[in-house]
């Protein structure tokens, strides 16, 4: 196997809130380690508040790493993210960029399709003139199937799923290795929703992209990732290729949020096992097991201790009692 | 069962700028007493508007077609809802007879007024009980809809509380007035997965406590097969396929029905692509000629697709579909 594209060891993201009297840590990501092998497609999965979005932004150094390390090779240069800065960091705005949730808020109404595409090219200095710069725009909007007298038009002229496809192309445009698509689906309508993706893959094929996709809805991981991470409160639960993943979850946050999809069967009503209660805040996080004051099968251990990944088979997970459950429960 | 609302021949245009705009075109269908129905389609489909105007509650560049008629059977007597004009009469629907629960409850909570002071006001609205009468209820609603610390909770804002909690704040604000119909526009949209099956198994609870009509509008076909009786399928403004919900989900006769069904990543197959319904939604200020759906349908039959839009024709004597495919006397 081909080394990792993006290597974070004990990363962690902290926030300092409050003033001199009531200072408190905010830790968003929490000790968390994980391999992005090059050309997969990584699926983060997690609540609001799990901190996923916020380890989408550390990889892209776009928020200050607090702790640990993160690492990006691709072979032609390498970075280490937490104390890059200057020229390096330039160059890596150029090599990772991200594809944002909101298609309608992430376009400048003012600015036509075509400058939209081109300003990053512009912004980094890529390219020597405005005939290079054309070329590029009209290259990469291609890819994303969008047509020349698109470029001429104003966002407000489009569709959503249009939009989105121009945000991929404007993320795109400077020839990235590394992308982060922070729910970049999930304001779209299921029929648009297919679309995109499919997409994603083709461009990931074609540009030797590697993805990392933060969302919340398990079915569209289950269906364009490779390799899933669960998120909680910070911290890493649970991590395993997609399909080991969704075959036999071990940690029960992962089996409570695959219970929690609302089945397509009228007659299948009512048979999940319910998550009580909701996320903790991160400010007062609970010790032990983050997960304990909502897991059914919590014990005195999972509130005094807090559990460590365990790898078995390529499949890591971060609970006390996950072998005792998996042979009580078969899957 | 006895209806509860009536739409018939409901078409209703907006004046703009750019001309009249037409949002709903000749939609009828009748909600009885006591029934859950779902409303589904891709934003512009016109299903918020078609909610709205249950409640007379669109904007003044409204214009309704002449034929268009919703009777709102209430206790005292049929109620011809459009008729109404001052706010007065107004009342007896907006907040009276129907309430109505948005996608974003930060947005319809007023951020400056406590919770409590908010629910206590609407209350004496619409009805004549004292101040601690009103208060004694909204504590009560607070209790049912599963919120702890009540007391505390109701002399707190909106942003004191989490997304769930606000949503069933809302929930218990909007039921407090006993309404003989709920308008849930995109309820659980914003919500976590782990959040949504709970404020869905709360809202089943309610309609078999209350008894009262709900109006489910949605793009998750997921949350339609776990919550409603039946489904009305809405395409650019026109209704495309009704009936009940196992017939809907299991057996759609619509060809975007189908595709929207087909474009549903599924949790039991892994391996089956994602089919999304090609092309987009058109703009309004475009509608097609004949048949609304003729732009994206891959099953187009003949020049009557784009001639002629096709009526309702009966599938059983509950499930219909407005699409030539089913007309035996086709060219």
């Amino acid at each position: 196997m081909s080394d990792p594209l993006i290597r974070a060891d004990g990363l962690s993201v902290h926030f300092t809130l409050g003033g001199l009297f009531d200072r408190r840590i905010l830790k968003a990501v929490d000790n968390v380690s994980l391999d992005i092998e090059q050309g997969s497609f990584f699926g983060l999965v997690g609540e609001s508040g799990s901190g996923k979005t916020t380890l989408g932004r550390a990889l892209l150094k776009a928020v200050t790493i607090s702790k640990g390390s993160a690492r990006y090779d691709d072979g032609e240069v390498s970075h280490d993210l937490a104390s890059l800065d200057g020229p390096d960091l330039k160059d890596y705005r150029k090599r990772a960029q991200l594809i944002f949730q909101d298609p309608y808020a992430a376009l400048s109404p003012r600015m036509t399709v075509r400058d939209i595409i081109a300003e990053p090219l512009e912004v980094m200095g890529l390219t020597a003139n405005r005939a290079e710069t054309d070329e590029r725009v009209r290259e990469i909007a291609a890819k994303c199937r969008l047509n020349l007298e698109h470029l001429r038009r104003f966002p407000h002229a489009f569709s959503g799923g249009q939009r989105q496809r121009i945000s991929i192309a404007r993320a795109l445009v400077s020839g990235p290795k590394f992308i982060v698509a922070d729910e970049s689906v999930a304001a779209l309508d299921v029929s648009i929703q297919a679309d995109v993706l499919n997409l994603l893959k083709q461009l990931q094929d074609e540009l030797g992209l590697t993805f990392l996709f933060i969302s919340h809805d398990l079915s569209v991981v289950a269906h364009t990732c490779d390799h899933v991470a669960v998120m909680y409160l910070g911290r890493l639960v649970e991590t395993a290729p997609t399909r080991k993943l969704f075959a036999a979850p071990r940690h029960p946050y992962t089996k409570a949020l695959f219970s929690a999809i609302p089945s397509l069967d009228p007659d299948d009503r009512g048979t999940a096992q319910k998550l009580t209660g909701e996320i903790p805040s991160p400010t007062n996080q609970p010790t032990g097991c983050k997960f304990h004051t909502r897991c059914p099968h919590a014990i005195d251990l999972c509130m005094r201790e807090e559990p460590q990944l365990e790898s078995e088979g390529g499949h890591d997970v971060a609970c006390h009692r996950w072998k005792e459950l998996m042979s009580a429960v078969p899957a | 069962m006895t209806p509860l609302i009536e739409v018939e021949n409901l078409t209703l245009q907006f004046r703009t700028d750019e001309g009249l705009i037409t949002a709903v075109e000749d939609v009828s269908f009748t909600l009885m007493k006591g029934e859950v129905m779902g409303l589904v389609g891709e934003s512009g489909s016109g299903k918020s508007v078609t909610a709205k105007a249950l409640m007379h509650l669109n904007a003044r560049n409204a214009v309704y077609a002449p034929g268009s008629r919703i009777t709102l059977h209430t206790e005292a007597g049929p109620v011809d809802v459009l008729s109404l004009k001052t706010p007065r009469e107004l009342n007896i629907v907006r907040g009276g007879a129907i309430s109505m629960i948005f996608q974003e409850p930060m947005a319809s909570f007023a951020p400056a007024i406590t919770i409590g002071k908010q629910m206590v006001e609407q209350l004496q609205l619409h009805s004549d009980m004292t101040r601690a009468e009103a208060k004694a209820l909204s504590i009560e609603m607070l209790d049912r809809v599963g919120i702890s610390d009540t007391a505390r909770r109701f002399g707190q804002y909106a942003f004191e509380l989490s997304g769930g909690m606000r949503q069933r704040a809302m929930i218990a604000m909007a039921l407090s007035t006993k309404p003989a119909l709920l308008i849930a526009d995109e309820p659980t949209t914003a919500l976590d997965v782990t959040i949504q099956a709970q404020v869905i198994d709360l809202m089943k609870d309610l309609v078999d406590e209350f008894h009262m009509g709900i109006i489910f509008i949605t793009h998750d076909l997921g949350v339609v097969a776990q919550t409603a009786d039946k489904v009305n399928v809405m395409y650019l403004g026109r209704l495309i396929e009704e009936g009940p919900v196992r017939g809907v989900i299991r057996d759609p006769k619509h060809p975007y029905t189908q595709g929207l069904i087909a474009a549903l990543p599924k949790l039991d197959d892994l391996d089956a692509p994602l089919t999304p319904v090609p092309g987009d939604i058109p703009s309004p200020l475009e509608r097609p000629r004949g048949c609304v759906f003729n732009t994206r349908c891959a099953q187009i039959v003949g020049e009557a697709c784009h001639r002629t839009m096709p009526p309702e024709i009966p599938v059983d004597e509950s499930h219909q579909v407005a699409c030539h495919i089913y007309r035996e006397d086709r060219e």
